[in-house]
């Protein structure tokens, strides 16, 4: 069943990232092929955690290669807020490849039709795991729009006569989207921390390596935020650091282990 | 029954001819009105084409009462006429239609405000069958080349370049201010584009008092002194500059001055006067972005040249359409026939078996069964491939000539002869 759910959702995700590069290309007919192959790919894969879960009676995504299933579907939830607008197709062309790769990873990596839940409880991984990786799935969709709005901005500032050719969304809008996706990414990231916190001092345990990056990930994006809300940064001031603090926050990630030590 | 459609356009007529072949919608319906005698009729005229579509049996005779109409509009003898009119007959007129509705045959490629024209027009007109699929078909045939392509996304005239830009930077341009600065024609043209958007023309500054006052009057805004222009930098979202003046009238470093009171919200400005009012160094400050003449002249540029390549994905839709218009018109031609040979037949069946029913008379209710379903089967056994033929013919172009040829060879639509009768 659970491989039934997987390679239709792979497919729908691959087709989605193909027919968003022939978008870029030729604007038309497959801007609307890729969206309906985000919203069929989110579907199956919708069911397919469901499966999961079912199957195991709990929570089957604690491992990193599980949690990277888990936070492709948040992504792409996110995204389908608002990217199924035909100005915001270049956006799934940042968000689509990405997405279906690190589902081939995750399953490649045995993160998918696990047999067995975690061996901690699941209201505790619901809102730890849970609300971390949706923090960095709105992190993640932050910097794509950031990055969305420095490439508007210098097509702008080039002054390119093909602007038209290739529709993006506004400056203001990617601008403000970026801005409320990172605002509201920070208090899940946070609630997550709490709860792994309060986990920590029940348990008596230490702060691991994997726990300090993500309290440094929760600073960042605090100076993020008061730039944008307390400073009034806009533009492309706040678009270079919404993306910068992306790339420190990956490249923490990368240098460090992938799952908590305990 | 057959489409014609007589017409003139700017591809044919220059526009002293085109103005006295010119009519208002409600002349197009008139017109529509009294061709309509026995056949379906059509009027479409804009200011840039006049076309006359009729449907009905008689082509040649629709196509002279067409000609006859359009030279009597426009004052002058058949004739003289004739080198500016196209005739066009059947699928050509159709797929003629199509690319009028998609914007393929005006002007600018693409443009948006002729599926409204073609719309209006059928609505007037007087549409049968015929006509109603092909204007209805049209319809969908220019909003499918709209909604595929990017023919009729890109700006056509520096005004509409402006506020398409504009657009790139604030999105809906619904709230946002305007200052425009010159109370010259092309700047309040641009201005009006603004509106035209959303946008509200808050404030208009010009050296002549007077002239800013009635100008400013008229867009509902606030007229202010040239001078006095830094100060309303900070409350607006959009500049549009067009004076006369001999040079820069805002320099860099005032409109530097105003950002930090506009807290990062970004300021378009446009400068379409020569020589150029505003400072070219404004473009490098943060948030700041500044188009001149120059500039939009070139984003116009690209983007005819890229309607133009849209047009040609946009001609294979309209070519799709307008071969799925000529397989129903032929289908309209074949079904009938379809429908009359096997009446027919059904009619001989019936015939044969009430003559014979002497000798059947013998015979018990299941063999009379067996009778009468042998009958029925040989009968559809014998019309079947008739059947799929006349329909494959209905596809291609030859739909017609088949479905005539079936009438005559059975005699469809004839009264039976004696020996036929019951």
């Amino acid at each position: 069943m659970v491989e039934l759910l997987f390679w239709p959702a792979l497919v729908a995700y691959g087709e989605a990232a193909v027919a968003y590069a022939g978008h870029a290309r030729h604007p038309g007919v497959l801007g609307r092929a890729a969206t309906w192959g985000v919203r069929v790919g989110w579907l199956v894969q919708t069911a397919l955690l469901v499966v999961e879960a079912v199957r195991v009676e709990g929570f089957p995504w604690a491992t990193w290669a599980g949690s990277l299933n888990l936070f492709v579907w948040l992504v792409v939830s996110v995204y389908l807020v608002w990217g199924c607008r035909p100005r915001y197709r270049l956006l799934g062309l940042a968000v689509m490849p990405p997405a279906a790769a690190l589902l081939a990873l995750s399953y490649v990596a045995g993160g998918i039709g696990r047999d067995e839940a975690a061996d901690s409880s699941t209201v505790f991984l619901v809102l730890h795991v849970g609300l971390v990786l949706a923090a960095f799935a709105g992190f993640t969709l932050a910097a794509a729009l950031a990055a969305l709005y420095l490439w508007q901005e210098r097509r702008l500032k080039r002054r390119e006569a093909g602007i038209f050719r290739l529709v993006a969304p506004a400056l203001v809008s990617l601008d403000e989207l970026a801005a409320r996706t990172t605002a509201l990414a920070l208090p899940a990231l946070t609630l997550g921390i709490a709860v792994g916190v309060a986990r920590l001092v029940q348990r008596d345990d230490g702060l691991d390596a994997l726990g300090a990056a993500t309290f440094v990930t929760w600073a960042v994006y605090a100076v993020v935020v008061a730039a944008r809300y307390g400073l009034h940064w806009r533009g492309r001031r706040v678009a270079r650091l919404t993306v910068a603090a992306f790339g420190l926050v990956v490249a923490l990630q990368l240098a460090l282990p992938v799952a908590h030590v305990a | 029954m057959t489409v014609v459609l007589v017409g003139t356009s700017h591809h044919h007529a220059p526009v002293e001819v085109r103005e006295r072949v010119a009519l208002d919608l409600e002349g197009a319906a008139a017109l529509a009105a009294e061709l309509a005698d026995g056949c379906e009729a059509v009027c479409l005229s804009t200011c840039n084409r006049t076309e006359l579509y009729l449907a009905g049996d008689d082509a040649a005779a629709l196509e002279h009462r067409a000609v006859r109409v359009l030279a009597a509009l426009g004052g002058a003898d058949e004739a003289r006429l004739a080198p500016v009119l196209y005739r066009l007959h059947g699928a050509s007129a159709a797929l003629h239609a199509f690319r009028v509705a998609a914007g393929l045959d005006s002007m600018v490629p693409g443009e948006g405000e002729i599926l409204g024209q073609v719309r209006a027009a059928y609505e007037a007109g007087r549409p049968g069958p015929v006509l109603d699929r092909l204007f209805r078909q049209a319809l969908y045939a220019g909003k499918k080349v709209r909604a595929e392509t990017a023919i009729s996304e890109s700006p056509t005239s520096v005004a509409s370049a402006a506020a398409a830009l504009a657009e790139q930077v604030f999105g809906e341009l619904r709230g946002r201010s305007v200052l425009l600065i010159g109370a010259g024609h092309t700047g309040r043209v641009a201005a009006r584009n603004l509106a035209k958007r959303g946008a509200t023309i808050t404030a208009v500054a010009n050296r002549a008092g007077e002239r800013a006052d009635s100008v400013a009057r008229a867009f509902g805004a606030r007229a202010v002194a040239l001078e006095d222009v830094t100060a309303v930098l900070d409350a607006v979202d959009v500049v549009v500059s067009s004076t006369s003046a001999p040079g820069v009238i805002l320099p860099a470093d005032r409109v530097a001055a105003a950002l930090p009171a506009r807290k990062g919200l970004p300021l378009f400005l446009i400068d379409i006067a020569v020589p150029r009012d505003l400072d070219p160094a404004i473009h490098g400050l943060d948030g700041c972005y500044l188009y001149d003449i120059d500039d939009l002249e070139s984003v116009v540029a690209e983007s005819l040249a890229g309607r133009r390549e849209e047009a040609v994905r946009a001609e294979a839709i309209v070519a799709q359409e307008a071969e799925r218009f000529a397989a129903w018109h032929a289908a309209r031609d074949v079904v009938p026939a379809i429908a009359l040979l096997r009446e027919r037949a059904e009619e001989i069946r019936a015939g044969e078996l009430a003559r014979a029913e002497t000798g059947l008379e013998r015979l018990s209710d299941s063999e009379r069964r067996v009778v009468e379903s042998v009958t029925a089967a040989i009968v559809n056994k014998l019309l079947h491939l008739p059947t799929v033929r006349l329909k494959e013919a209905a596809a291609g172009t030859d739909g017609g000539a088949y479905a005539d040829a079936v009438r005559h060879l059975f005699g469809l639509g004839e009264q039976p002869e004696d020996g036929e009768r019951s």
